[in-house]
């Protein structure tokens, strides 16, 4: 009895074991000699003390939490934007397409990201760029006299951060849309509601734990982008991610490149924080 | 709530009027043809098997679904091209289809919100609709705090707030369990009679449409097989159909050997002879016939000498006796041709002591064997 106790306890460590490496060398340990490499400060040649220097600098430089503000302000408005373009979408889905459409339709949404992001985005490259498709079909039907640049903008990365959001979004609302018994949709209209009212009353609350499970994913994902505010927003993109690049890369300060790194995670949590307070959701309920 | 605008229609006596309505999805016609009125006040009910097209016709009459020709009037005005939302119509879903995302009052407060009315005047109104389900404190409670019978009673109240001309029933009872069902029959109908809106019910279960209902349409592969009240369904079936639908009954198949103006004797395919009486028009002799007996028109006897009066006798054997109460039945297997006929046990103590093999004799007389012709396939 007591040996067969022990040998279950055996098992479960063993179990529990690749994970609990996976946890601590790959996640836990990085995690932590990034936050002493934050904290120490360079004082002369290979002589560093500790202490919140790097820290301080995010605050008392502007042009960093300028750009901070302008990526989580970026980042709030493309999730909006997601939401709004993938709501019509992923209620279509659920709700209107039946049978093999449905999944069907699923699969086209699917179908863009078996492509990596890189080349996604050059693939938006080629369609806004000055001599791209866009601008010579402008330039083809008369609309536009000369070539036209539609690239290194904030829309332009307000369309490649959507486009690459998208999924994300759908997902979880079609999941949390396809619950929706559609008898209660029926006696919103049944009961004097127009189609607004119900949207309102009866599909959005219902909808709302996957709303906000993808307005977080979205964010988190947007906030933390590189590749597509960079490509496509060239060097007017000012996106906080390329500052962290710009350290470690380019200044060779990592120091200061980790601080940032956790003053993103920190800000964005408390940015999520928010949300779920604000909308009036549980992490455990969203993600349930 | 029964008085209304002054009587500027010819007609205002009825509630709903369907006038030959016909409805198709693609091929398929799932409504074929129906008209009927009901009256302001009545308890209406649609009885038919699955996929037979009542809750089609319902869904017309609420505004999801419109009808590809007929007219569907209620209080007299064509509602055709109203969206439901404009319909004076509500409608109990058969999962009742509250919303769980808000509370009982606001639940029952949402048709109002939606009408536009003043803000001062829900609270009363809600309260009023809530007391009248005789739920009176149930207004904070989430939904899923209710019983069964409790958010069966707040469906109907989220409607009644809203004082509709029509309130339509789409199974309501179905979900709930045998017990509480035969509670909320007789809740549903007294609360009908309190209100004294008119319902319009459709159902498969025949014991709920008997029992509730003024009217009773019976409905089969999209037509109306006979409209009337419980008791002339069930004693003077028009169609073999309803016969055979509404009701328990023994069912033979056969051939009409000789036939007079009412009546006929029958010939089966196992060889016995019925003879029974026909319902609507007389049939030629050779014309094929279903005869339907009800299980408690059959005289039972444990000796042949009590039944020499009657017009048709079998004997058997007993195959079960179905022990229910006042409403026992006794399955006897036909010596001749091994059918089995089912028998209401009558409530006295003489067969108290029926066992299994026991031989027993049967009797019943012509005007109790209703003889239909034979429909093609057909529900039993």
């Amino acid at each position: 009895m007591n040996e067969r106790k022990v040998g279950l306890r055996l098992g479960f460590y063993l179990l529990l074991a690749p994970l609990a490496l996976w946890l601590t060398l790959l996640v836990l340990l990085p995690q932590i000699d990034m936050l002493m490499l934050s904290l120490r400060v360079k004082v002369g040649l290979r002589q560093y003390v500790t202490g919140p220097e790097n820290y301080m600098e995010f605050f008392t430089e502007p042009l960093y939490w300028n750009t901070f503000l302008r990526t989580a302000l970026m980042s709030v408005a493309a999730t909006v934007a997601t939401l709004i373009v993938a709501f019509p979408v992923a209620y279509y889905i659920a709700k209107v397409a039946r049978g093999r459409s449905k999944g069907l339709l699923f699969v086209l949404c699917l179908i863009p990201f078996w492509v990596s992001e890189l080349v996604r985005t050059f693939g938006w490259m080629i369609l806004l760029r000055e001599s791209g498709v866009v601008s010579n079909l402008l330039q083809w039907s008369g609309l536009s006299a000369g070539p036209v640049e539609m690239l290194y903008n904030d829309a332009a990365i307000m369309v490649g951060l959507v486009y690459a959001s998208l999924l994300f979004m759908v997902v979880p609302l079609a999941t949390t849309l396809d619950s929706l018994d559609d008898s209660l949709i029926e006696a919103g209209y049944d009961l004097g509601g127009n189609g607004y009212t119900v949207l309102r009353r009866v599909v959005v609350p219902h909808a709302m734990p996957g709303i906000v499970s993808g307005c977080i994913v979205v964010f988190m994902l947007t906030l933390g982008n590189y590749l597509t505010p960079t490509l496509l927003g060239g060097k007017h993109s000012l996106w906080f991610t390329e500052q962290i690049y710009n350290q470690f890369i380019t200044r060779f300060n990592w120091e200061q490149g980790a601080a940032f790194g956790f003053l993103l995670l920190l800000l964005s949590s408390v940015m999520v924080w928010a949300g779920l307070k604000v909308s009036r959701q549980s992490l455990a309920g969203t993600l349930g | 709530m029964t008085e209304t605008q002054p009587a500027n229609h010819p007609d205002n006596s009825l509630d709903l009027e369907s006038i030959d309505v016909v409805k198709r999805f693609g091929a398929f016609t799932a409504v074929d043809g129906v008209t009927f009125s009901a009256p302001r006040g009545s308890f209406f009910s649609i009885l038919g098997p699955s996929g037979c097209g009542k809750t089609t016709l319902l869904r017309m009459i609420a505004g999801f679904q419109s009808p590809d020709s007929g007219d569907i009037r209620i209080k007299g005005r064509s509602v055709l091209g109203v969206s439901p939302n404009r319909r004076n119509v509500n409608m109990i879903f058969q999962h009742l289809a509250l919303f769980p995302m808000m509370s009982v009052s606001e639940n029952v407060a949402y048709g109002l919100q939606c009408r536009g009315v003043p803000k001062a005047g829900i609270g009363p109104k809600v309260a009023a609709a809530l007391a009248r389900v005789d739920l009176p404190d149930a207004g904070p409670k989430r939904i899923d705090q209710l019983s069964g019978g409790q958010k069966q009673r707040i469906a109907i109240a989220r409607c009644l707030v809203l004082e509709p001309d029509l309130l339509l029933l789409d199974e309501p009872l179905g979900a709930l369990d045998l017990k509480l069902r035969e509670h909320m029959k007789v809740e549903l109908k007294q609360l009908q009679q309190k209100i004294g809106t008119t319902f319009v019910y459709i159902t498969h279960d025949q014991s709920e449409a008997l029992v509730m209902s003024d009217q009773v349409a019976v409905m089969n592969n999209g037509r109306f097989e006979q409209i009337g009240t419980p008791q002339e369904l069930y004693y003077q079936p028009l169609t073999a159909f309803v016969a055979g639908f509404v009701g328990d009954a023994n069912r033979w198949h056969g051939r009409v050997e000789t036939a007079n103006g009412t009546g006929a004797r029958v010939v089966t395919a196992d060889g016995i002879t019925l003879i029974g009486g026909f319902v609507g028009d007389a049939l030629p002799a050779g014309a094929e016939v279903d005869v339907f007996v009800r299980p408690e028109s059959v005289s039972l006897a444990r000796e042949e000498s009590g039944l020499e009066s009657l017009d048709n006798r079998l004997s058997g054997r007993v195959e079960n006796l179905l022990f229910n109460g006042a409403n026992s039945t006794v399955l006897v297997r036909d010596d001749r041709t091994r059918g089995e006929i089912m028998v209401r046990l009558p409530q006295t103590a003489e067969f108290g002591n029926l066992a299994h093999d026991e031989t027993v004799h049967l009797g019943w007389n012509a005007a109790q064997a209703k003889c239909f012709p034979a429909q093609a396939g057909g529900a039993s």
